[in-house]
Formats: structure tokens, C-alpha cells, sequence
């Protein structure tokens, strides 16, 4: 059996190439930033941003400095006086019907070069990234002119400093633009510093929708940029998508300021399996619970929680379905597993799991031939895994699965709940009324029973605990950006 | 849960018994009831997902082929002719006759009746004669007239018997009546190979096509079918996935392999190669062989065809150059 | 003829649903509003913080995990036991606040009517803030409010019962478990509450009390990292201690109210937003087929 699960069967059914062309996107050898309508140059330095499943260098991203941030926030804020606080929401709407729509228009560009920029599989940024980011400019499109209804006030905040991650780059910078641009708010938004081509490509977007001057700024930048922007005098409003320990600096930063808050930051998903499950759904539940985009996902469902009873048929089907994961080229239309984000989150990954085999948990991969350059981590299990294991309780943020263990319902929810994160959480059983007392248990923001990582503009997506506070998406998402 | 409360296969010597299971309806019913269950959106969402495997240039010239060599040419007409059999007969030995590398067909798939006429056709050519039989496409019948149907066809040359299974015995929860007729039909089959067909459209759920997958199995039929083709709808892809995956399962616990077959609905290249790419990750790359897979059909040929050709020739194709039959 | 000597009352802390003494054995002298020696009071310290979080967090299961109707009839019956104590309260609110016997009647009856109004909340609060959402898929989708967890509050100052009851009930009534310090000029109206909870369903631990300084045990609070939410309203005017409360709550990314400038007047109309402040999105989804 051993020998069975570690050699790839060899299939006469290879599947050729399937590139998706580039030409479709135009990438320019330096950008600006984007203030008040227009780029411009930086103050600050420039920095590279390199399609990471080559190392290629795409172009060269303006850092902005504490002055160009000013500038941007000045943007916004004379935007949000003179024009957006006092168009009404009817016509505010019309903006970002027109920016939805053009992002569908777009979508295979917008596509192309989300995956080139983030290394993320061109399947998932054209099935569901793309089409999920203009879903969410037409929801909240739809919600401008009818904040009255929405029950938190109509009143917009100001200018919202915003600072969204490299995951999905495009999908976070629609959770923050389009709601806060609904309830009638400016932004300045800082894209990822390893992702900020598409951030760029969407400002390209707002100049074609005529979206006035200063409503929309985008500066460039790491983590410098980041606590200019939070730390701005005149941002009213911060809202921050990563990491709990910058989530962290931000709410220490904003302490005793008037400034609104709402943080999306990290997560251990518990994926729970009964022996009654729909097996195979479960298998795919997990499969996309900690794969789907490399793991790079804050709501990933990185323990599994599976019942004794079927520990070992739920591992083997597992294992079986590791093995057919394409893993390369994120332009290649087959591809399930793209490149990880950057030289920095590769070698994150391989600490953590390097600690999990000294730790004692048994590691495993299907046999698969990774890219010579870039960076590149294979889809991976460690079993026997504990709660008090590392991997069991630290955000890998990569496709690595823990495995553990439970016996009883009770046990899984302790589990489950044993982690100071509290995103998402996932539940695989047949039983109805079992689904809604784990619901009710599990102290997480998203429970998906039966389904894993689904998202959708109305539906409030937000954490528990250390996950983070305030929701997006939905009714609920608007009231971050409303007094 | 499951594996306690129903009995399982048990393994003597290499080979599996399922007497403990087929002891009586009611243990038969808690194995079948005790399989995990299948949730419609997860299933349909993975098959959706299978659906967008790009097949390109290489791998599409391999799967074309590997398709026309699965395909069941079938006609199942009240009006089909000794005729229109041998035409069918030639087709499927000679699928392009403009190009002598084009693979022949696994199978021309008729009614019984129709055995004898596609078997002088079909002669040594390897093309296999598959019969309808017990009843198709109802099986509403006695079981003498059913076994009746299937001797006269394998006595007539039939290679491959196409029976359908008693669906109002399943759907009324008779399931060791359905597993006997299929155990009599098999014996009845002689050294003719047993396909066994569902009529998905008819049971509805994929918990039922799971069920139902694994009867047929234990009940020793060598294919599973989804459809007669009469009844909408056909074959579907999430439907040929839960029985791919039943397959799969059962050559874990069992060893021995048993093939699948959708049939009815699967009209384009495109579609077929939708299956071919389930068949390869969900059951496993030992399916990829007419010996395992097929496809009941009758416009798909063409199409897979004329796709054939363009691969070939550079040009898309037209209609008026493949033969109508 | 000797005047009676009276019984003077021990005032003491409400941990768990019992009273005891600080920890610390510290008291501290509480004068009425006229500067006359009133009372020794105990000054809870860090210990009692703690042990007062970990009460909270003990009761929290049981408390959420009730139905809403019975939380209703729980925070309603804290209602109707005060009104079984008026003379107690309105003595402790003249002397605590300085008020004239017909203005303590009338903070009380608003302290009363707040409580009552707050009951009616625990099995709406649901249908006004959750809801289902329309997804794009064969889903079942529904958003629900959770109770965030322990909440400490710092009560406000001034408003020694009003104020108190204000914060209070609608952070319980949702289902969160507290711990509270009072006013630490004018604790004893928080105390005789706390009489009250002890009598009225109220399970031990879902509210617990300490009086004393908010600087010796809110620091303790901020940082606990059990505690999951904090609320400043007794810190109005403090933006300094607020700030550097707020600061020491991030730690655990606890969601924090704001001290206001000022203390807000409490007869005014509450709103929801001390209900929702409290409570977590909790979304659900569950595919919908055969």
C-alpha cells in the first residue's frame, strides 16, 4: 500500500500545455502612483515586482513616501468635500455599475495579470476572483442610493486608508473600494508590495469609468507606506486585511483616535469530518479548503479534524486526490496549484513544516516535479499531528495540511476552538441537526457546512477573536463606512 | 458509524463474498444505506470543475482516438432494418473511411434481434455486438421473458448483454430482487460480457446511483450503465463521476475492476473528452480502455470525427464529409 | 438611654455570584456626596480582576448557550426585584449622588424602565441585525449575531446606577458574561445591585463587580488575554488612560468602545449600538440539494 500511495501512476493521458496567452496584458516597465486622477512619480525609491513563478522582474512599482501618501489622502480628501460626500447615491451608484461592468469587460486582462503578478492558477483568478470582484462592485454598486434601508446610519466617514494584502489582490481591493465608495467614502488604498499590478490596472479602470479625480487613490508600497497610511492624521477610516500581528500594530496605532477600524487578519481553520460525511465531497472540501490558491488564504481550512472511525479512508482518498493536483506554470489552464507568493512566504512554509517533521508529525506529498525557477511548494500533509504541535496551531499560509484527530463531537469543537484565531470553520456530516450544533459551537465568523471556502458579495465574511473585527460583504459590510 | 452497523464485503482467498450483505433485503439495505452519502452541490461542483481540463493538441489526438475506440455505436430504433444494421456495422469497423489511422469503434450496440445482422457484418473484425436485453428500455416484464431476451441474444453472437434493472423493485426499496434478477441475468449472459444499466435519469438521486452502482457490482455484472438513452435525462457527467468513483471504491475493497458506461446525451468531442479527463482522475488512468469505458452513443462518432480531422488536417471540418448512418 | 448602635454594612465585591472580599484585603473609605463617611468599600485589585475574568469566562457557555426568551425573562426579573428594593436604591442614589428623594425616584425608574426595555431586546436582536443572504449558488446563507465573549467595562462615574445598568444590560442580554468596575466615588447603588442579580436568576459569573479604582484593575482587564472586548464609557474625559487602555486591549485584537469626551446623558434614547458592539457575525453556509 505504502509503495501504491508514493508512486505516481503513470497516465497515458498527459495532459499538453494549455497556456493562456499573456498578450493580452500590457505591463509597462515602471508605474507611478495614483493620485487625485492621475500617476505620477513617486518621492520614495522604486521597487521591483517579479512574476514569482519565474523571478522574471515585471516592472519597477513607485515606493510612495510619507509625502506621497499626504498627497493621496489630501486627494481623497478633497474628492470626498468637493464632489463624492456630496454627489448623491443614486449617481455614486452609476460609478461603480460602470466599474463593475468594465471589469467585466476586462476580465481575461484583469485575469492574465493577477496570475503573472501573484503566481495564482489562471483557473481560479478567471473563475473566481474576477467574476467574484465585479459580482461585488455591482452588489454594493446597488447599495449607494439605498444606505437609508440598511439600518447603521447614512452618513459616510471620510477618507478610509486602506491596506489589503497579496493573496488575492484584486478580490480584497474590491471588499475595501466597493463598499467604502457606496456609502459615499473616499479611499487612498495601498496594494501588496508583491502585488500591486493589478491594484494599478483597476486605477486604470477608474479613469476609464471618469471616476472623479481623488476618489479613488492608489499608492504603492510596503510596509513603510502602510504606517504612513494608517497613521495619517486625516484617514478616518482604516481598514486592514493580513496578518494578526500587523493587525495587531494597526489597532496599538490607532488607539485613541477617532479613527474606524475594522481588521480581516489571520486564521486556523478547523475543517471538521464525521464518520458520516459525504466522503468524497468532504475529500474535495478539503482538498479546496487548503489548496485552493496555494493555502494562501486567511479562511483556509488548515486542520483537518477527522473522526477516528474513518481517519484512515478519509486519508487514503486524500492522498489519492493530492496526486492528481497539477501543480506549475499559473497560466496554464490546467494548473490547480500555482506558484507561492514570494521568496519570503516560501521559505515561511518551509520553516514551519521543516518544525512540524522535527516536531514528529509524518510528512507527505504526492511525487510531483516543481518549476527550476521560481517558487514552488508541493501540495502537503502532516499526520499525526497534535494540538500541540506548531503546525497545528501557526498560520502556515501555504498548502499544507495538519491532520488530526477526534472522537466525539465534543472533542472537535474543543479542538476546534483551542486556537486563539476564530475566521472560519468547516463541517463534513450528513446529519442535520449535528450541522447546527457545531454552527452554534464553533466560535468562527464562517461556518461552512458540507462546503468549504465559498464566498460571495452578500455574505459577511469576518472573524472571531484574533481573526480580527467588523465584517465585509453583504449589509453588514457597510457599516465600517458609515456613522 | 457505517462500518459497524452494515455488513461488509468479507475476503476469502483472493476472492470477495458479498453473502453476508445479499443475506436478506434488509441487510442488503443497510450496506447499500449505510454507503457515504453523495451531496448533489459538492458532486456537480467537482464534475463542473473536471469540465474545465483544457485539452490541447497532443492530449487532445490521444483522447479523440481513445474516444472513437470506446464508443458503443448504438441504434435502438423501432424502425431499425437489417439495413441500417449493416451500415451501422460498417461504420463502426471503418469510422473514416478517408482515413485508414482512425481507429475502429468498441462496439455496435442493437437490439437483439438485430444481433445476428451486425454479427455477419462485424465478422473477426474485433468490433464487438452489444445487445439491449430484459425488456429494454422498460424491464417491465417477468424474469423468464427477461432471460429469454438475453439467452436469444447470446445465442445470436452477442458479446456484450445491455441489461436494465427492474427500477420500480429499487425505487420501492426491493433491492435483493434487483440483485437476483441481475445475479440470474449474469448466468443467463454465459461468457457474454454483462452491462448493467441504472436508468439514472429514473432514480433521480446520486445517493441512488451509488447504491445502485454498488448492487450492480456485488450482483457481478462486468459494466455499469447509466441509461437507456430513452429517458431524460441521459447520461451526465456528475452521474458517470459518482459511478466512477463506485468503481474505484470497489476495486479497493474488492481488487477487481468493473467498467462504466454513459450513455445517451453525449453528443460532441468535447463533451466525450469531459469524460475522459473524469474517467483519468477520478477512477484512475486503468480505466483509459475501451475494456473499461465506453461510450453508448450514436451522433457522438461524427463529431469526434470531425475533430479527428481538424487535429489532422489544420481545417475545421463539415458535416458532408462524414458519413451519415 | 443609649442611642442603638447601628449594623453598618460590609461592602464587598461580586465574583461568580458570591461576595467576596478583595483578594488584596484592601479597602477604601466612600463618602456620600455631602463628604460624610458612608461606607469602607473593597478595593479589588489585579487578583480580583482576574479571578472576576475567569468567573465570567466560566459562565460564558451556560449563558450564551441559553434561549434568548429566557434571558429576556432573566434581565426582566432584575427588573422587577429592584422594583422590590426602591427605598434601598433610592437611599443609596441620594446619598452616592447627592439627589433630591424625588430625583432618585426618577433615575431609578429610568434605571428600571432601561432594564425592562433591554429584556424586550434578547430575542429581537436576532431578527433586526442577522438575516439571510441571497448568495449567487445553491446555498443556504444566514448571518446570526453571537455574543463576542467576556466584556469588561468600565462603568461610568458619574451615573452611579443608571450608568451602570445602561452598559450593563445590553451587553448580557445578548449573551456576553462581564466584568465591571463601578463608579469609585459612588460604588454602593452597584453594590445593592449587585444584591439585587444575586436574587434574581441571574447565574453566578454572567456579571461580576468590582468596586474600587479603575485604575487598579482596568489596566489588568485591557490586557487580559480572556477577555474579549472592553468597554471605556467610565473613561470619558481620561483620553490619555482610554488611550493607553485601548492600546494594551489590541494585544488580543479585543474590540474596544471608546471612551466618549464626555458622559453621555443616560436618559436619553440608547439606540442598538451597545447590543451590537458586543455581538459577532457569525455566517453559515450549507449547500441545498438532493
Amino acid at each position: 500500500m505504502a509503495d501504491k500511495e508514493t508512486t505516481r501512476t503513470v497516465s497515458p493521458f498527459e495532459y499538453a500545455p494549455a497556456p493562456e496567452s499573456r498578450a493580452i496584458v500590457d505591463i509597462k516597465p515602471s508605474y507611478g502612483l495614483f493620485v487625485n486622477g492621475e500617476f505620477v512619480d513617486g518621492t520614495g525609491k522604486a521597487f521591483k515586482t517579479v512574476n514569482p513563478a519565474t523571478e522574471e522582474v515585471l516592472a519597477e512599482v513607485a515606493e510612495a513616501s510619507e509625502a506621497d501618501v499626504d498627497a493621496a489622502v489630501k486627494a481623497a480628501r478633497r474628492a470626498y468635500t468637493r464632489v463624492w460626500s456630496k454627489m448623491s447615491g443614486a449617481e455614486r451608484a452609476k460609478y461603480l455599475y460602470r466599474i463593475a461592468r468594465i471589469i467585466q469587460e476586462r476580465g481575461r486582462e484583469l485575469a492574465v495579470l493577477e496570475s503573472i503578478d501573484n503566481g495564482k492558477p489562471i483557473k481560479e483568478s478567471r473563475d473566481v476572483d474576477v467574476p467574484t470582484v465585479a459580482a461585488h462592485f455591482f452588489y454594493y454598486a446597488g447599495w449607494a442610493d439605498k444606505l437609508e434601508y440598511a439600518g447603521y446610519g447614512t452618513q459616510s466617514l471620510g477618507v478610509a486608508g486602506q491596506v489589503i494584502p497579496w493573496n488575492f489582490p484584486l478580490l480584497m481591493l474590491a471588499w475595501k473600494i466597493a463598499p467604502a465608495l457606496a456609502a459615499g467614502n473616499t479611499v487612498v488604498l495601498k496594494p501588496a508590495e508583491t502585488t500591486p499590478l493589478t491594484a494599478l490596472l483597476f486605477a486604470e479602470i477608474c479613469q476609464q469609468a471618469d471616476l472623479p479625480p481623488g476618489v479613488v487613490n492608489i499608492v504603492t508600497g510596503a510596509g513603510e507606506t502602510g504606517r504612513a497610511l494608517v497613521a495619517h492624521e486625516d484617514v478616518d477610516k482604516v481598514a486592514f486585511t493580513g496578518s494578526t500581528d500587523v493587525g495587531r500594530a494597526i489597532a496599538k496605532a490607532v488607539a485613541g483616535t477617532d479613527k474606524k477600524v475594522t481588521l480581516e487578519l489571520g486564521g486556523k481553520a478547523a475543517n471538521i469530518v464525521f464518520d458520516d460525511a459525504p466522503i468524497d465531497q468532504a475529500v474535495e472540501g478539503i482538498v479546496n479548503g487548503i489548496f485552493f490558491n496555494q493555502g494562501h488564504v486567511c479562511c483556509a481550512g488548515s486542520r483537518l479534524l477527522v473522526q477516528e472511525s474513518v481517519a484512515e479512508e478519509v486519508l487514503g482518498k486524500l492522498k489519492r486526490r493530492m496526486g492528481t493536483l497539477r501543480v506549475g506554470d499559473p497560466l496554464d489552464k490546467n494548473t490547480d496549484i500555482g506558484a507561492i507568493n514570494s521568496a519570503e512566504q516560501l521559505a515561511r512554509i518551509r520553516e514551519l513544516s521543516d518544525i512540524g517533521e522535527s516536531e514528529g508529525a509524518g510528512r507527505w506529498s504526492p511525487p510531483c516535479d516543481l518549476p527550476s525557477n521560481g517558487y514552488w511548494f508541493p501540495p502537503t500533509l502532516f499526520t499525526g499531528v497534535s494540538q500541540a504541535h506548531r503546525i497545528a496551531r501557526e498560520e502556515i499560509f501555504g498548502p499544507v495540511l495538519s491532520v488530526l484527530t477526534f472522537r466525539t463531537p465534543h472533542e472537535a469543537v474543543e479542538k476546534a476552538n483551542n486556537t486563539p484565531y476564530g475566521l472560519s470553520a468547516g463541517i463534513w456530516t450528513d446529519k442535520g441537526s449535528r450541522i447546527l450544533w457545531m454552527a452554534n459551537q464553533l466560535r468562527a465568523g464562517v461556518v461552512w457546512a458540507n462546503t468549504f471556502n465559498k464566498f460571495d458579495p452578500t455574505s459577511p465574511f469576518g472573524g472571531y477573536k484574533e481573526s480580527g473585527y467588523g465584517r465585509e460583504g453583504g449589509r453588514h459590510g457597510l457599516e465600517g463606512y458609515l456613522k | 458509524m457505517t462500518s459497524t452497523a452494515a455488513p461488509s464485503p468479507t475476503t476469502i482467498a483472493g476472492s470477495t463474498s458479498f453473502d453476508d450483505i445479499t443475506a436478506s433485503n434488509a441487510s442488503l439495505r443497510r450496506f447499500l444505506h449505510g454507503l457515504p452519502g453523495v451531496d448533489q452541490v459538492g458532486a456537480e461542483a467537482r464534475a463542473a470543475s473536471l469540465g474545465t481540463r483544457s485539452i490541447k493538441t497532443t492530449a487532445k489526438a490521444y483522447a479523440l482516438d481513445l474516444a472513437i475506440r470506446m464508443v458503443d455505436l448504438t441504434t435502438l430504433e423501432g424502425q431499425d432494418t437489417p439495413g441500417k444494421v449493416r451500415a451501422l456495422a460498417s461504420k463502426a469497423m471503418r469510422p473514416d473511411p478517408a482515413d485508414l489511422s482512425c481507429p475502429q469503434v468498441a462496439a455496435v450496440c442493437v437490439y437483439p434481434d438485430m444481433v445476428g445482422v451486425a454479427k455477419e457484418t462485424l465478422g473477426s473484425s474485433g468490433v464487438n455486438v452489444a445487445a439491449v436485453a430484459t425488456a429494454f428500455p422498460s424491464g417491465r416484464a417477468a424474469l423468464d421473458i427477461k432471460l429469454a431476451d438475453t439467452r436469444d441474444a447470446v445465442e445470436a453472437g452477442a458479446d456484450e448483454i445491455d441489461m436494465v434493472i427492474d427500477r420500480g423493485a429499487f425505487l420501492a426499496g426491493n433491492y435483493l430482487q434487483v440483485f437476483e434478477e441481475i445475479v440470474a441475468v449474469r448466468e443467463a449472459c454465459g461468457d457474454a460480457h454483462l452491462k448493467v444499466i441504472f436508468e439514472t435519469g429514473e432514480l433521480q438521486t446520486y445517493d441512488n446511483v451509488r447504491r445502485v452502482s454498488w448492487l450492480a457490482m456485488m450482483a457481478g455484472g462486468h459494466f455499469i450503465k447509466t441509461s437507456t438513452g430513452k429517458v431524460q435525462p441521459a447520461a451526465t457527467l456528475p452521474v458517470t463521476m459518482i459511478m466512477l468513483e463506485a468503481v474505484r471504491d470497489f476495486r479497493e475493497a474488492t481488487g477487481q475492476m468493473i467498467g462504466v458506461k454513459p450513455a445517451g446525451g453525449i453528443r460532441t468531442a468535447k463533451d466525450a473528452i469531459k469524460y475522459l479527463v473524469t474517467v483519468n482522475e477520478v477512477a484512475g488512468p486503468d480505466w483509459l480502455d475501451p475494456d473499461w469505458f465506453r461510450f453508448g452513443a450514436s451522433t457522438l462518432l461524427n463529431d469526434l470525427l470531425m475533430q479527428r480531422t481538424k487535429m489532422t488536417t489544420g481545417r475545421y471540418s463539415g458535416p458532408d464529409y462524414f458519413t451519415l448512418d | 438611654m443609649n442611642a442603638r448602635i447601628d449594623v453598618r454594612k460590609t461592602y464587598k465585591l461580586y465574583i461568580g455570584g458570591a461576595f467576596p472580599r478583595s483578594e488584596s484585603g484592601y479597602s477604601y473609605v466612600v463618602n456620600d456626596a455631602k463628604g460624610k463617611f458612608m461606607a469602607n468599600a473593597a478595593l479589588a485589585s489585579r487578583k480580583d480582576a482576574r479571578d472576576a475574568v475567569q468567573a465570567a469566562r466560566k459562565a460564558f457557555p451556560g449563558w450564551s448557550g441559553r434561549t434568548a426568551y429566557n434571558r429576556a425573562q432573566i434581565v426582566y426579573r432584575i427588573a422587577e426585584v429592584m422594583e422590590d428594593r426602591r427605598p434601598q436604591f433610592v437611599d443609596a442614589l441620594q446619598k452616592s449622588e447627592g439627589l433630591t428623594a424625588a430625583r432618585a425616584e426618577k433615575v431609578l425608574d429610568a434605571a428600571i424602565d432601561r432594564l425592562v426595555w433591554y429584556a424586550g431586546w434578547a430575542d429581537k436582536i436576532t431578527q433586526v441585525v442577522g438575516g439571510a443572504n441571497p448568495v449567487a449558488g445553491p446555498y443556504f446563507n444566514l448571518s446570526t449575531p453571537e455574543p463576542t465573549g467576556v466584556v469588561a467595562i468600565v462603568a461610568p462615574q458619574e451615573s452611579s446606577l443608571l450608568g451602570l445598568v445602561s452598559v450593563l444590560a445590553p451587553v448580557i442580554v445578548t449573551g456576553n458574561t462581564v466584568v465591571v468596575t463601578t463608579s469609585h466615588e459612588r460604588p454602593l447603588p452597584a453594590v445593592t445591585f449587585a444584591e439585587v442579580l444575586a436574587t434574581s436568576d441571574v447565574p453566578g459569573g454572567v456579571v461580576n463587580i468590582l468596586t474600587g479604582t479603575p485604575a487598579s484593575t482596568a489596566p489588568w482587564l485591557a490586557s487580559h488575554m480572556d477577555v474579549n472586548a472592553l468597554d471605556l464609557t467610565g473613561v470619558a474625559g481620561d483620553a490619555e488612560t482610554a488611550a493607553s487602555l485601548e492600546e494594551a486591549a489590541a494585544e488580543n485584537l479585543k474590540r474596544v468602545r471608546r471612551a466618549p469626551a464626555a458622559e453621555p446623558d443616560w436618559t436619553l434614547d440608547p439606540g442598538t449600538d451597545r447590543m451590537t458592539q458586543f455581538l459577532e457575525t457569525k455566517t453559515v453556509w450549507h449547500p441545498i440539494g438532493l
